[in-house]
C-alpha cells in the first residue's frame, strides 16, 4: 500500500500530464492502468477525491464546482513548480540558509574555476 | 549600581567589536568548529545580554542598590504615579530602551523563526510532489533536476535530504555517500536552530557589522562541523573531492552575472567557504589540544556567567 505522500505524487503526475481537466474516477483509471507502479490498482475513488481535497488545500490542485461530478487540474504546471523550488535552494534569499542547508553553498565563478583546474590537475 | 552599568556597558562594547572581529579572523575554529561554535553562541547572548543590562541598570540607578530593589522599587513609585526626584530624562530614556531592544530582539527571532517554518513547510509539500524515494537511502528523495544540488530540509520530527539527478550524474557512490553523511549531520546536529538564532540577529541589528559577521562565521563552522561527521564514514579526501566537484559544477557560478550587487556581498563572503572546507581536509589540520578545548569552554561559560552575575549581585556599592 502506497503512502498518502506517494498517493499524491503520482495524482499530481496524472493531473500534469494530461491537458484536460479529470474527474476522480478518470484519475483513478488513470492510476489503475498505464501506471508503472501500479498505485492505483485497488484505488477507491473516494481515495482519490481525499487525496484531490489535501491537494486543493494546498493550492497544487483546483477543482471545478460548476461540472457534475467535479473536474479536477493541475493549478500549476510541474515545470513552475519545480522553478519555484529550484529558486529557493539556488536563490540569495537572506532567509535561505535557515530554510535548508546546502551541501555547498554560493561559489563565485573564480572559485569554480579553481576548483576545476585542481580536479583536472590531479 | 554605578560600577555593574558600567562593567556591563564595556562588556557590551567589547563584544560587540574587538572580540568578534578576533574571532573571526583566528585559525583555531577550523580545528575546533564545535567549540569555536559555543563560544559564538556566547558571544552573541552575553552581547545582547549586557547591552540590555547595561541599560537597565543604569536606568534604575535611582530606584535601588541592585537590579532586583531598583525593579521592585521602581515598580512601586510607577503605580504610585510618581518618580524619584533624581530620576532624570537620560535614566528613563535609557529604560525604554532596554525595554524596546528586549522586545525587538526576541519578536525578530520569533519572526525569523515563524517565516522559515512557513518556507520549510511549503517546500517540503513541493520536495514531497517533485521528487521519489530513494530506497537505497532511506531519508532521502530524488529530485529530477539537471542541476547538481544537494541539500538538507529540516523538519521538527523528520528531516529530508535531497539529492537531483544532476548531482547524481556527477559523483561516484562514495562521493555520493560523502554528501548523504554530511546532510544526515546538519540535521541531526540541529544546526538550523543556531543558523536561525543568528540569522535573527543578523536581521535585528542590520547597523550592526558583527551580528554579519558572526552569522557568516557561525554558518562556515556549522558546515565544517557536518564535514567531521561525514569523514567517519568517508576518507577526508574523498570528501574533499565531493567538496570540489559540487562546488566547480555548482549552478550559481554561471548565474552569478544576474546577481544583484547585494548578492554579490553574500556571496564573496560564502565563496571562500567551499575552499576553506577543502583546505582544512586536504592539510589534515589536527584538532586543538585537550587544555586548549577545556580553556575555551570555560572562557564561554564564564562570558554568560558574567553578565549574570553583575546585573544580580545584591548592592554592589554604588
Amino acid at each position: 500500500m502506497a503512502t498518502l505522500g506517494e498517493l499524491e505524487r503520482s495524482v499530481m503526475d496524472v493531473l500534469w500530464d494530461s491537458t484536460d481537466a479529470l474527474t476522480a474516477g478518470d484519475i483513478r483509471d488513470d492510476l489503475a492502468h498505464g501506471n508503472a507502479e501500479g498505485v492505483g490498482k485497488e484505488l477507491a475513488v473516494t481515495t482519490v477525491l481525499t487525496v484531490l481535497s489535501r491537494l486543493e488545500a494546498k493550492n497544487f490542485v483546483t477543482r471545478e464546482r460548476d461540472s457534475r461530478p467535479h473536474l479536477f487540474s493541475a493549478s500549476t504546471s510541474r515545470a513552475a513548480h519545480m522553478a519555484e523550488l529550484m529558486h529557493e535552494v539556488l536563490g540569495a534569499a537572506p532567509d535561505r540558509e535557515a530554510v535548508l542547508a546546502r551541501f555547498v553553498g554560493q561559489v563565485s565563478p573564480r572559485e569554480a574555476d579553481a576548483l576545476r583546474r585542481i580536479l583536472a590537475g590531479k | 549600581m554605578t560600577i555593574t552599568w558600567v562593567a556591563l556597558a564595556a562588556l557590551a562594547l567589547a563584544l560587540a567589536w574587538p572580540v568578534p572581529i578576533l574571532l573571526a579572523r583566528a585559525a583555531w575554529p577550523a580545528r575546533a568548529p564545535g567549540i569555536a561554535l559555543v563560544v559564538w553562541q556566547a558571544i552573541a547572548l552575553t552581547g545582547g545580554l549586557s547591552m540590555i543590562g547595561a541599560l537597565l541598570s543604569y536606568g534604575l540607578e535611582p530606584f535601588g542598590t541592585n537590579l532586583v530593589d531598583g525593579l521592585r522599587s521602581f515598580s512601586t513609585s510607577l503605580l504610585a504615579g510618581s518618580l524619584p526626584r533624581d530620576s532624570g530624562f537620560s535614566q528613563m530614556f535609557a529604560l525604554s530602551g532596554a525595554i524596546l531592544l528586549g522586545i525587538h530582539l526576541l519578536l525578530n527571532l520569533a519572526t525569523t523563526f515563524v517565516r522559515a517554518e512557513r518556507s520549510r513547510r511549503r517546500h517540503r509539500q513541493l520536495v514531497a510532489l517533485l521528487s521519489s524515494p530513494m530506497p537505497e537511502h532511506p531519508g532521502t528523495r530524488l529530485l529530477d533536476h539537471e542541476a547538481p544540488v544537494a541539500y538538507c530540509l529540516p523538519g521538527t520530527t523528520r528531516s529530508v535530504t535531497v539529492l537531483s539527478a544532476g548531482l547524481i550524474a556527477i559523483l561516484s557512490g562514495e562521493q555520493l555517500r560523502a554528501v548523504i553523511a554530511h546532510e544526515r549531520a546538519h540535521a541531526s546536529q540541529r544546526h538550523h536552530l543556531v543558523l536561525l538564532a543568528f540569522r535573527a540577529w543578523r536581521g535585528s541589528l542590520p547597523w550592526f557589522p558583527i551580528a554579519t559577521r558572526a552569522d557568516e562565521a557561525v554558518a562556515i563552522l556549522v558546515e565544517m562541523l557536518a564535514d567531521d561527521q561525514a569523514r567517519r564514514v568517508v576518507s577526508d579526501d574523498t570528501l574533499a573531492r565531493s567538496i570540489a566537484i559540487v562546488a566547480s559544477e555548482s549552478p550559481d557560478a554561471t548565474a552569478a552575472a544576474a546577481l544583484t550587487p547585494d548578492g554579490w556581498s553574500t556571496l564573496a563572503a560564502d565563496s571562500a567557504s567551499a575552499s576553506r572546507r577543502i583546505a582544512r581536509l586536504v592539510d589534515e589540520v589536527k584538532p586543538i589540544g585537550f587544555p586548549a578545548r577545556v580553556f575555551a569552554v570555560a572562557a564561554a561559560v564564564a562570558l554568560v556567567l558574567v553578565p549574570t552575575a553583575l546585573l544580580l549581585s545584591p548592592a554592589v556599592p554604588a
